[in-house]
C-alpha cells in the first residue's frame, strides 16, 4: 500500500553563476516501510525531505511530475491547504532539538499548542494526551518535564520531547532528518528504538535521512543512496554490505573498523560518470 | 594499525598528564570538567581520549594548550614541567587542531594569510617558500594559496588547520574530534593524511574523539572517560578483543559495533 | 567584448592566483551582489551626485552663494535666475544648497572617521581583555550613552564655543558609544571563536589579535551602522545648526538655512523648505546604502 509517490523531483536555485539543480530528478514511493536515505553533505538528501513537504524557500523552485499524498497531491495544493499537510499528515523531527524547541516556552505549552492546532480539544483534554505523548516517548517524570523548559534537557530527551510533538497530531508520513546526528552514541540507540516502535505500532511511513550507512543499514527496510542530487542505488537494507554500486562500496569501505584493522585506508576515487547516470527509479 | 616509528632508545615520555583538575567558576559556581585525570605518551606514540559529549576529553586538551585558565595538577612536555603562563617556546613544540573546520579559520583571511601569519609569528623569515611546502605537505598544492575558507569544501578547510598546526614544525599534535564534523570518505582521507604526517615527521598525537573504531584506527593506547574521569586505560588491541574491563568501556564499546 | 568577458572569468575565478588577484576577485564578488540592490544603487547614486556637486560647486552654482541682493529677497520658486528662490537677504537659494552641500560632507565625513574609530578601540579593547578595563570602559560609555545625544552635544559646543567644527566634535563625542557597544558585542561572540583559540596558539599577542583578527569582522557590522546612522548625525548637525550653535551665518549649512527660514515659513514656504528636502534626501540616500551594505558585508549573512 502506498502512502507517498514521488516523481521525478527537481530542486533548483538559480544563483549568479547559473542554475544549482540540489536534487534532480528523484522518484520513489513509500508504504507503510521505513526508507532510508544516506548521502553524504550535499547530496540532495535533506533537500529531498523538505521538498515533499514544499519547505523550500524561494528562490529555491521545486518541480515534479507529481508527490502524491495516498492519491493527493501535493504540488496542486496551495501554501494554506500545505499547512493543513505539514504536521497534520507529515511530520518531520530536524537535527538538532535546540534549533526546533522555543526556548521561551514550556515543553508543555508546546506540546499542547502542536496537538491543539490540529485538533478541536479542550485544555485538560490536549494536557492528559500530551502526558501520555511524553510517555510513549520513555520520559520519565512527564508531569516534570512539561513544567520544564527547553534549556534543562539534555540532548536526547530534548529529541524524545521533538518525536513526541512530531507524533501526536497522528501524521501519516514521519521525515526524520539525521534525528540522531548530535546525540551520543548510547543514546542514539534508545531514541532510534523509540522512533522505531512508534512508527510500527501507527503503521506509519518513515522516511529516515542520514549520512550514517552502518546505521541506515541496522535501522530500515530499504535503503536509497544519494550523490550529487540523484540516486545512484536502491537496495534492501539488510543487503546494503552487498551493494553494487562503487559510489556505496567507496563509502562502507571508507569506514574504519575496529574488528579489521589496516595500516591505510580506503580512499573513494569520483568518477564524473555517476553524477551524469541518470537518477535510479525507487518507485514500487 | 599504525606502529610508532622504530625507535632504538627506550620509550621516553613526551607528555605526561599528572592529577590534572580542570574547573570553570568559582564558588557555588564551580564545575568540574576534569577530575584527577593522569595519562603518559611516550615520545612517537598516538594515545586515544574517547568519551561522549560533557565528559571532559576536550578540556583536557585545551587545559594542556593553557586554553582553560583555572587548572591544577602538572603537565610536562618532553620531561620538562609546563609553567602556568606558556611560554611561545612551548607552542613550537605543542600544537592542535580542533574539531570543527568550519569555525577554526577566520572568516576574512585567505588560506595565504592563515599559514603566512602563524609562519611570522614563530620568527620563520622564507615564508612564501614555507607556505607553499606546507601546503604540498597537507595534499592541497599551491592553487589553494590564495583562496578564502568559503572558497574550500570541509575537508580543504581542515587540511589548511592542519598545516596551520604543522608550521612550526611541532613533536606534539593534539587532535580535537579532527573528523567529526566530516563526510566519512572525506574523514577517510584525513585519517590517511594523518597517519602520513606521524610517520613523515616522527609526531606524537593525543586524539580526542567519540568514535571508538576511529581511535581504534589511529591509536595504540586509549583512556575512556565518564564525567570527567578517565575510568580505564587500556591497549587498542584489548578494545579490538572487546575485552574493556570497566563496565562503561563495554557499555561503549556495545553501543559502536 | 572578449577583454571584459576574460576579465569577468578573471575575477570570478575560484582559484586566484595571487594576494591581489584574490582581493580583487573577493571586492567584485561584493560589488555584484551590492549591484543586484536596486535601492542600495539609488542610494549610491544620490551620494556620488553629491561628493560631485561639494567638488564642483564654485562650476555648478548659479550665483554667489553670499551676494545678497536685498530687492530680491524672498523670490518664489522658479523666478527669474533663481529656481529655488531667494532668501530674506535675497541669496540664490540653489547656490547655498550646492555650496552647503561641501559643509554636509565635512561634518559627515569627520564624524565617520572619529566615532566609529574610537568606538571601535574602546569596545573591542574591553571586551578582548575584560575584567576591570572592560568594566571601567563601559562603565564610561553607559555614561554617555544616558545622556540625550541633542543634549550632550549641546553641552559640549556651549562649552566649547559655537562653530562647525566644535560641533563635529560634540557630534561625534556623543556617537560613539553605540559604536563601542557593538564592537564590544562582536569582540565577546569573535574572542571565543576556535579561530581565535588557534591564533593565541601561535602566541600571538592580544595587540595583533585585536587589530588583525578582531578588527576585519568587527569593522563590516560598523561601516553598516554607521551608514544607517549617517542621517541622524547629519540631522544633529543641522539641529544645532537650528540652534544657531553649529556652522555662523552667513555659513549655507543646511540646517542653519532652515532656521533662518523658519520666520517665514507660512508666506515662503521655500525658504526652509528646500535645504529640509536636502537633508531629507541625503539621509535617505544614506540609510539605502546601508541598508545595501548590511547585505553584501554582514558576515552572519555572507557566510550563508
Amino acid at each position: 500500500m502506498t502512502l507517498l509517490d514521488v516523481e521525478n523531483l527537481w530542486v533548483k536555485f538559480p544563483s549568479r553563476q547559473g542554475v544549482f539543480d540540489a536534487v534532480r530528478g528523484v522518484s520513489f514511493t513509500l508504504g507503510r516501510e521505513r526508507l532510508g536515505i544516506v548521502g553524504e553533505s550535499g547530496s540532495g538528501k535533506s533537500m529531498t525531505g523538505r521538498a515533499i513537504l514544499r519547505l523550500i524557500r524561494p528562490p529555491g523552485i521545486v518541480t515534479a511530475d507529481q508527490i502524491s499524498l495516498e492519491g493527493d497531491d501535493l504540488m496542486l495544493k496551495s501554501e494554506r491547504q500545505m499547512r493543513d499537510v505539514r504536521g497534520q499528515r507529515i511530520s518531520m523531527v530536524m537535527q538538532d532539538p535546540k534549533f526546533s524547541l522555543n526556548p521561551v516556552m514550556t515543553i508543555g505549552q508546546q506540546i499542547i499548542e502542536a496537538y491543539r492546532l490540529h485538533n478541536k480539544a479542550r485544555k485538560s483534554e490536549a494536557y492528559a494526551k500530551s502526558l501520555e505523548m511524553l510517555e510513549a516517548v520513555s520520559i520519565r517524570d512527564p508531569e516534570r518535564v512539561m513544567r520544564a523548559y527547553p534549556h534543562e534537557m539534555s540532548g536526547g530527551m530534548g529529541q524524545r520531547i521533538m518525536i513526541a510533538m512530531m507524533l501526536i497530531p497522528n501524521p501519516e508520513i514521519l521525515i526524520a532528518d539525521e534525528p540522531t546526528s548530535a546525540l551520543d552514541v548510547s543514546v542514539q540507540r534508545q531514541v532510534l528504538s523509540i522512533i522505531d516502535k512508534l512508527v510500527t505500532d501507527r503503521g506509519m511511513g518513515l522516511i529516515f535521512i542520514s549520512h550514517d550507512l552502518n546505521l541506515v543499514a541496522d535501522f530500515c527496510d530499504r535503503v536509497l543512496i544519494m550523490y550529487s542530487g540523484r540516486i545512484v542505488e536502491v537496495c534492501d537494507a539488510d543487503k546494503l554490505h552487498d551493494a553494487q554500486h562503487p559510489y556505496t562500496r567507496g563509502l562502507l569501505n571508507s569506514l574504519p573498523r575496529l574488528d579489521a584493522p589496516c595500516d591505510k585506508l580506503q580512499v573513494l576515487s569520483r568518477d564524473p560518470a555517476w553524477s551524469e547516470a541518470p537518477s535510479v527509479s525507487a518507485r514500487l | 594499525m599504525v606502529r610508532s616509528p622504530k625507535c632504538e632508545c627506550a620509550p621516553v615520555s613526551m607528555l605526561n598528564v599528572d592529577n590534572l583538575s580542570v574547573w570553570f567558576g568559582n564558588g557555588r559556581d564551580r564545575v568540574d570538567a576534569v577530575r584527577n585525570a593522569s595519562f603518559n605518551v611516550n615520545r612517537g606514540a598516538s594515545f586515544g581520549l574517547v568519551g561522549e559529549s560533557g565528559s571532559g576529553k576536550s578540556t583536557i586538551l585545551r587545559a594542556v594548550m593553557g586554553l582553560t585558565p583555572n587548572w591544577s595538577g602538572a603537565i610536562s612536555v618532553d620531561t620538562k614541567p609546563v609553567d602556568k603562563t606558556r611560554q611561545k617556546s612551548f607552542y613550537k613544540v605543542v600544537q592542535m587542531v580542533f574539531q570543527d573546520p568550519y569555525a577554526s579559520l577566520h572568516p576574512r583571511h585567505s588560506v595565504d594569510q592563515v599559514l603566512g601569519e602563524t609562519l611570522y609569528l614563530h620568527g620563520f623569515r622564507d615564508i612564501d617558500a614555507r607556505v607553499v611546502k606546507l601546503l604540498d605537505d597537507v595534499g592541497l598544492g599551491g592553487k589553494f594559496r590564495f583562496r578564502y575558507p568559503h572558497q574550500l569544501s570541509g575537508g580543504q578547510r581542515q587540511r589548511v588547520a592542519i598545516a596551520r598546526a604543522l608550521a612550526p614544525k611541532p613533536s606534539i599534535l593534539l587532535l580535537d574530534e579532527p573528523t567529526s564534523a566530516l563526510d566519512v570518505s572525506v574523514q577517510a582521507e584525513i585519517l590517511n593524511l594523518l597517519t602520513d604526517l606521524r610517520t613523515e615527521h616522527g609526531l606524537t598525537y593525543i586524539m580526542v574523539s567519540h568514535d571508538l573504531s576511529v581511535v581504534g584506527h589511529m591509536c595504540e593506547q586509549l583512556a575512556v572517560m565518564k564525567d570527567g574521569e578517565i575510568v580505564e586505560i587500556m591497549e587498542v588491541e584489548t578494545l579490538r578483543k572487546a575485552q574493556a574491563s570497566h563496565p562503561y568501556s563495554q557499555e561503549l564499546l556495545a553501543a559502536s559495533i | 567584448m572578449v577583454d571584459i568577458q576574460t576579465w569577468r572569468a578573471w575575477l570570478l575565478t575560484d582559484t586566484p592566483t595571487s594576494r591581489r588577484h584574490a582581493k580583487l576577485s573577493t571586492l567584485y564578488q561584493g560589488w555584484l551582489s551590492f549591484r543586484g540592490n536596486t535601492m542600495a544603487m539609488v542610494g549610491l547614486w544620490i551620494l556620488t551626485l553629491l561628493v560631485l556637486t561639494a567638488f564642483a560647486a564654485p562650476l555648478l552654482a548659479p550665483h554667489d552663494p553670499f551676494a545678497q541682493d536685498l530687492a530680491n529677497r524672498l523670490q518664489p520658486l522658479w523666478s527669474d535666475g533663481h529656481a529655488f528662490g531667494t532668501d530674506s537677504l535675497g541669496r540664490d537659494i540653489l547656490s547655498r544648497l550646492i555650496y552647503g552641500s561641501r559643509i554636509t560632507l565635512y561634518i559627515v565625513a569627520l564624524v565617520a572617521l572619529i566615532a566609529p574609530i574610537s568606538g571601535l578601540l574602546v569596545g573591542t579593547v574591553a571586551g578582548y581583555v575584560g575584567g576591570w578595563t572592560d568594566q571601567v570602559l563601559m562603565r564610561i560609555t553607559d555614561i554617555f550613552l544616558a545622556f540625550p545625544r541633542l543634549v550632550l552635544a549641546l553641552a559640549f559646543v556651549a562649552a566649547l564655543g559655537a562653530g562647525i567644527e566644535n560641533a563635529v566634535l560634540a557630534i561625534s563625542l556623543t556617537a560613539w558609544p553605540p559604536y563601542a557597544r557593538i564592537a564590544r558585542a562582536e569582540t565577546l561572540t569573535i574572542r571565543s571563536s576556535d579561530y581565535i583559540s588557534a591564533i593565541q596558539l601561535q602566541g600571538a599577542g592580544a595587540m595583533r589579535i585585536i587589530t588583525k583578527h578582531i578588527w576585519p569582522l568587527c569593522i563590516s557590522s560598523l561601516i553598516v551602522r554607521v551608514t544607517l546612522d549617517m542621517a541622524g548625525i547629519i540631522l544633529a548637525a543641522a539641529g544645532l545648526g537650528f540652534l544657531g550653535l553649529g556652522a555662523q551665518p552667513p555659513s549655507p549649512e543646511w540646517g542653519a538655512m532652515i532656521s533662518e527660514g523658519r520666520r517665514f515659513i507660512l508666506d515662503h514656504w521655500w525658504v526652509a523648505t528646500m535645504p529640509g528636502m536636502a537633508i531629507f534626501t541625503v539621509s535617505l540616500a544614506f540609510n539605502l546604502l546601508g541598508d545595501g551594505l548590511r547585505d553584501v558585508l554582514d558576515p552572519k549573512d555572507s557566510e550563508k
